[in-house]
Order: structure tokens, then sequence, then C-alpha cells
């Protein structure tokens, strides 16, 4: 199962639709919304999509994880809008019947994600200003109310 | 043929608008598009250099030839998770 969203993210609603009597692991995944990027303070973020191109990627990556471990359940949901400090922005359950295809497939599936996925997040400062984030941490180049910072991180 | 480009996060900003039209001649490519982009959105120029094309919902090789009605995006960096 893989889906965005506007809402808040169920984890525990997303963790129960993946467990299974034949699984003895479950692993779950919570990507949340940080207060720090090196010393920039983020109040909130802006997440954008590409709607149809994203469910059809987080379909790809399930189908890929189910191709390489045995994976009995899976479901993938990425929140998107506006996403406060501690907020939940993705999360990805897997289950298995052991806990080492567990862990293996769901840091397959959200390191894909981060690298695969058409979607965008913008961090905005206390200032006011945001600036969309397009490079590992590294911001896009001119034409934002924010100049890149060198060397900042994510 | 028309193309109409869809445009998303800062790509979007930089052009004020979430898509933009481009003129091609019939059987032209994807990086011939990237050029006609860069041409009619100066500012977008820095961006497009490190962004990737998409046709049909999927990453396209700068020789896929467009056909009318393809549905095309730039694709920043993506920033998910």
């Amino acid at each position: 199962m893989v889906r965005l969203t506007r809402e808040p993210i169920d984890f525990h609603a997303l963790t129960e639709s993946v467990r299974d009597p034949h699984c003895g692991a479950v692993a779950l995944f919570l990507g949340t919304v940080r207060d720090l990027t090196g010393e920039q303070v983020t109040v909130f973020l802006d997440y954008d999509a590409y709607g149809p191109m994203a469910e059809k990627k987080l379909a790809e990556i399930e189908a890929q994880v189910r191709a390489r471990w045995p994976v009995a359940h899976m479901a993938m949901i990425h929140r998107l809008g506006r996403l406060a400090v501690g907020d939940v922005s993705v999360a990805v359950a897997v289950s298995t019947t052991h806990r080492a295809e567990a862990f293996d497939a769901l840091r397959f599936a959200v390191d894909t994600l981060k690298e695969l996925v058409p979607i965008w997040k913008k961090e905005n400062a206390p200032d006011g200003t945001g600036e969309w984030v397009h490079q590992s941490g590294r911001k896009v180049e001119g034409g934002m109310r924010n100049q890149e910072q060198a060397g900042s991180q994510q | 043929m028309l193309i109409r480009v869809l445009l998303f996060a800062a790509a979007r900003d930089h052009a004020g608008a979430d898509s933009v039209s481009v003129e091609l001649p019939a059987g032209a490519t994807v990086a011939a598009l990237h050029t006609e982009l860069s041409r009619q959105l100066p500012a977008l120029t820095p961006l497009l250099a490190r962004s990737a094309i998409a046709v049909n919902h999927d990453f396209a090789e700068d020789s896929l030839v467009l056909s009318p009605g393809d549905e095309v995006a730039i694709i920043p960096p993506v920033s998910g998770g």
C-alpha cells in the first residue's frame, strides 16, 4: 500500500495494517520534522509533490522491495502540505517472518524514497523566509529570498 | 507541437506559474526541450542544469523523442522524507 496524504499520519494504524500471524517481525520508520538544520532554525516545512508520479514511484519501490525480500505486507505513506516541528512526514512499515529482512527491506525502501520520489520540502525560518531543499541539504542557487549558505547541512 | 511542462517547488517559484508551454518541432527530444526551457526561462537555468525531466511519470533520457500529449514535468533534485 502506498499513499500521499494531507492529513496527519496515523502510524499506529499503519503499523497494525502490516501485522500478520505468519510474521515474527514488524519494522516501522518514521520521518519527523526537525527544528535545526546546522544552525538554521526551522519553524515549519511545506511539502510539495508531483502526485501521480510520486505515487507511481512509491508503487515501484514496493515492487522492488517485494522482488528482493520476502515481505508479507508493506505500507508507505508521505504527508504533504504544511508540517510543524515534530510532525510525522513519512511512515514506512514492513512485516516479515524474521527481523533481518524487515530491517534491510525498510532501509532500502526509505533510502530509495528519498532518492527517487518527486516530493520536495521547503524549510521555513522564524524570520518568514523559506527555501526549497533541492540537493541533499544544499539550497537552490539564486532566485530565492535567502541566499545559499555555503556548507549548510540538511 | 506545443508541450506543456509542469513545474514544482523552486521551479514553480522561479517561473511564477505551475506550468509553462514550449513550442517544439515535431520529433524534438528531451534534450531540445531542456535547451528551449533555458532560453525561455533564463532564471530557471541553474536549477534546470540540476533537474531531471519526467515524461508520462517516468524519468526521461535526453534522447527520448517527445510526442504531442505527453505529460512532461521538470523534476528538481528531490527532498522528500
